[in-house]
C-alpha cells in the first residue's frame, strides 16, 4: 500500500500514515512546519533560546498527541495552536505572572481598549515591492511588531502572516470571534502608525480631520 | 459615514468581507476624504509587507537536534504499542 512520501504527499495524508506508525511521515510533517512555527515563536519572543524551546516543545507535544488530532482543523493550525500557547506561557512566565486563561486576560483588559486612532498619516514613499528589496526592512517590521502587546501581536501574526481565517484564530486561541476581529484591527492600526512614521513621506503628511461628516 | 465608523469596519473592508450596503457608504467616505484613504492604503501595504516577510531559518544545529528529540520519542511512545 505504501506510496512514497513526496511533496505532493497532503498533510491530511502524511497525519494518517504518522499515525499509522510511519516515522518517515511525522518527519516529513516536522520538516514542512519547522519554519513557520519557529517564524512564529521569534516573532513573539524575539530571543532564539526561548523560540528554539518552544518549537522543541510544539513538535514534541504534537507527536505525543498525534492519537487525538481527529483533523477537524487543518495540521498546520493545530501546530500554531499549541506553538501559540506555548509562546504565551513564555512571555507570561517573564512577566511573572501565573498561566490565567487568555479570555479571562481579554475581559480585565478590553473594556478600556479604544480604536488607536490614527496620528501620522501619510502616503508610503516606497511600495512594499520596492520596501522588501531593502535590507533593513525585516528589522524595522520585526521592531514595530515587537513593540504591540503580544496579545495582539499574535493575532496579527496568525490572521495576515500565517493566513489563518479569523474563525480559525478564534479557535486556535481559545477567543471568540469578536475579540481577534478587535484585537486585529488594534494591530493593524499600531502597526501602521509605527511604519507610516518612517517610511511615509512627510512631504505628503496630512492632519487628521476632526468630526467630520462625510 | 463618519470616519470614525470607518475606522471601526476598516478590517472588513480591507479583508472584503463587509457587507455590500455598508461598503457602498464606505466607498462614498473615501471618495471624498483623503485621510482616510491613505490610512486604508497604509493598512493594505502594511499586510503586504508582513507578509512577504522573510521566514526565520531554523539554527541547523538546533534542526539536527529537534529531528534527534523526535525520533527519541517516537521510540520510546512506539515502544508500548
Amino acid at each position: 500500500m505504501t506510496n512514497r512520501i513526496t511533496p505532493e504527499t497532503t498533510d491530511a495524508e502524511l497525519v494518517q500514515r504518522a499515525k499509522a506508525g510511519e516515522l518517515d511521515a511525522f518527519e516529513m510533517l516536522t520538516t514542512r512546519h519547522e519554519q513557520r512555527v519557529y517564524s512564529l515563536a521569534m516573532r513573539m519572543l524575539r530571543q532564539e533560546q526561548d523560540a528554539e524551546d518552544v518549537t522543541q516543545q510544539t513538535f514534541l507535544s504534537a507527536l505525543e498527541n498525534l492519537d487525538g488530532f481527529r483533523g477537524e482543523a487543518s495540521f498546520s493550525t493545530w501546530l500554531l495552536r499549541i506553538a501559540s500557547h506555548a509562546a504565551l506561557k513564555v512571555i507570561r512566565k517573564r512577566k511573572g505572572l501565573e498561566t490565567v486563561s487568555l479570555e479571562a486576560e481579554t475581559e480585565a483588559s478590553e473594556h478600556s481598549d479604544s480604536i488607536p486612532h490614527p496620528e501620522f498619516i501619510a502616503d508610503w514613499q516606497q511600495s512594499p515591492e520596492q520596501l522588501v528589496q531593502r535590507r533593513e526592512i525585516q528589522r524595522l517590521l520585526d521592531e514595530a511588531l515587537s513593540r504591540l502587546d503580544e496579545k495582539h501581536r499574535l493575532v496579527f501574526l496568525l490572521r495576515d502572516v500565517e493566513g489563518l481565517s479569523i474563525r480559525e484564530t478564534a479557535e486556535a486561541l481559545d477567543l471568540s470571534e469578536a475579540n481577534v476581529k478587535v484585537r486585529l484591527l488594534r494591530a493593524r492600526l499600531q502597526l501602521r502608525e509605527q511604519l507610516t512614521q518612517t517610511l511615509g513621506d512627510p512631504a505628503t503628511q496630512l492632519t487628521r480631520p476632526r468630526h467630520r461628516e462625510h | 459615514m463618519k470616519c470614525e465608523e470607518l475606522l471601526t469596519m476598516l478590517n472588513e473592508y480591507v479583508d472584503g468581507t463587509v457587507d455590500p450596503a455598508i461598503c457602498d457608504e464606505f466607498e462614498k467616505h473615501l471618495a471624498g476624504c483623503n485621510p482616510c484613504q491613505v490610512v486604508v492604503d497604509n493598512i493594505r501595504k502594511t499586510i503586504t509587507l508582513y507578509k512577504a516577510g522573510q521566514p526565520y531559518e531554523l539554527p541547523i544545529k538546533f534542526r539536527e537536534r529537534l529531528h534527534d528529540a523526535l525520533r527519541e520519542k517516537w521510540k520510546e511512545t512506539h515502544k508500548s504499542k
